[in-house]
Order: C-alpha cells, then structure tokens, then sequence
C-alpha cells in the first residue's frame, strides 16, 4: 500500500512524467561510450592518414566499420537523452514542449539513420 | 488562465557563482554543442560514402578557419564532457562527494580537459594529417 495521496501520485512525477528509466539509460549509454569514444579517437589518431583512400579502408574493414556503427547509434541515443532532459527542464510551455521532443525525437532517429547507412554504404561498396 | 505572482523559494540570485554550478552549466553546455559536432560526424561519413570530390570539398570545410575552430572548440568540449561525466559517474556510485574532492575532481576535469585538447592538436599539427 502507497503512502501517497492519489494526487501525489499522479502529480508527483516530475516534468518527464516518468521514473528512473531515463537517468539508468543516460549512465549506461555513458558508460558504454567510455570504450567506443576511446576507440574512435585513437582509431583517427593512429590512421597514417585521414585521405579518402585510408578512411574507406579503415571502414571497410568489418570491425571499424562495425564499432563505427555502434559509436553513433550510442551517441544519438545518449544525446537525445540528454537533450530531452534539456528541453523538459527549460521549456513550460506544453505546446512548445511537447512538438520540441518529437522534433528532438525525429532528428536523432534521422542524423543516425543517416551516418549508419553511409557507413554501411562504404563497409559493404567497392 | 490568469497568471497570478505566487511566492517563490529563494531565488537563483541569492546563489554565489562558484566552480561547482559553472561546471554543471558547462556539462550540458559542451553536451549540446556535441550534438552539433555529431551533425558534423554525420556529414563526413555521408561524405566520405559519397565520392572522392564530396569528401575533399567535406575535408576542404573542417580545414577552413570557422571548420578549424569548431573543431577546436568540439575537442575540448569532448574532453570535457568525457571527464566531467565520469566524474558524474563517481558520483553515482558515492564517490568523491567531500567538499575538497568535489573541487579538485572539477579542476581535474577542466585543466585535464585543456591539456588533452593541447597535446591532441599538437599531434596533429606535428603530423599535417588535417
């Protein structure tokens, strides 16, 4: 039994209406970024050269160019976790809100679709 | 719906300035100005996917003074944002939560931050591979 009053309960959610799912998913994509990060950087700092010829190859090698896919998929999620964090805490007004994390929403699906198809283009082209 | 002036708690004017509010600002400032950086990232790949003209004319923006700067300014926001989150992280699990840890661990992630946007783009620079 809740201690709380109904109206608690439904009022007391905070402005993401919602529990601790969204905090536990910002640390993990956090923490699974550490590594791909790490990778990323030293990957372009190692390269002999970051000409057209080399980075393709580097792609196309299957596990560049597999981490390269996993690098942004955890970014775009990880910044539209925190963007939308962004948006609830500055932005009252529902009608601005809630078309902003659509939008927010939309734009991370895209800019991912986007670079993970390009990448596949080049892992997968001549 | 009226707007009537209802009473506040003590007000963010009240507040000193100090290091621990400016790095929390600068957490989710260089947060956001990431995003853009993956805009950026995304560009490059679609470019480097596209031909060997794309991605020189892709190559020929970054090393343009405003793509230089930008690039500058992503670097440091990177680092940034790495060390300041696994200082965040720490946190999480209960770590360094004393007064003096708190504002060491917050220097640590600046001068660490500025150090190694430094030491990378003087790698850079030694090498020409920009």
């Amino acid at each position: 039994m809740s201690l709380r009053s109904p109206l608690g309960q439904v009022l007391g959610l905070g402005s993401a209406k919602s529990g601790t799912g969204h905090w536990w998913a910002q640390r993990v994509s956090a923490i699974a970024l550490i590594p791909l990060c790490l990778w990323f950087m030293f990957s372009l700092l190692l390269l002999p050269s970051l000409d057209y010829l080399t980075m393709r190859a580097w792609l196309q090698w299957p596990v560049s160019g597999f981490l390269a896919i996993l690098l942004v998929a955890v970014v775009a999620y990880h910044s539209y976790l925190g963007t939308t964090v962004i948006v609830e805490d500055y932005v009252h007004t529902e009608g601005y809100k809630m078309p902003g994390l659509v939008l927010l929403r939309f734009v991370h699906v895209l800019v991912a679709g986007v670079a993970i198809f390009a990448i596949l283009r080049i892992a997968f082209g001549p | 719906m009226p707007v009537r002036a209802r009473p506040l708690s003590p007000h963010l004017q009240i507040y000193r300035w100090q290091i621990g509010n400016t790095l929390s600002i600068l957490h989710r400032f260089t947060g956001v100005f990431l995003g853009f950086g993956f805009l950026a990232l995304a560009y490059w790949f679609v470019a480097l996917a596209t031909d060997a003209r794309s991605y020189r004319s892709a190559a020929h923006l970054f090393a343009s003074p405003v793509g230089l700067l930008a690039m500058l300014g992503w670097t440091f926001a990177f680092f940034y944002h790495f060390l300041n989150g696994v200082r965040h992280l720490l946190w999480d699990v209960g770590q360094g939560f004393e007064r003096a840890e708190r504002r060491a661990s917050g220097w640590m992630a600046v001068i660490g931050a500025s150090v190694l946007s430094l030491g990378v783009w003087l790698l850079l620079w030694h090498f020409h591979r920009f």
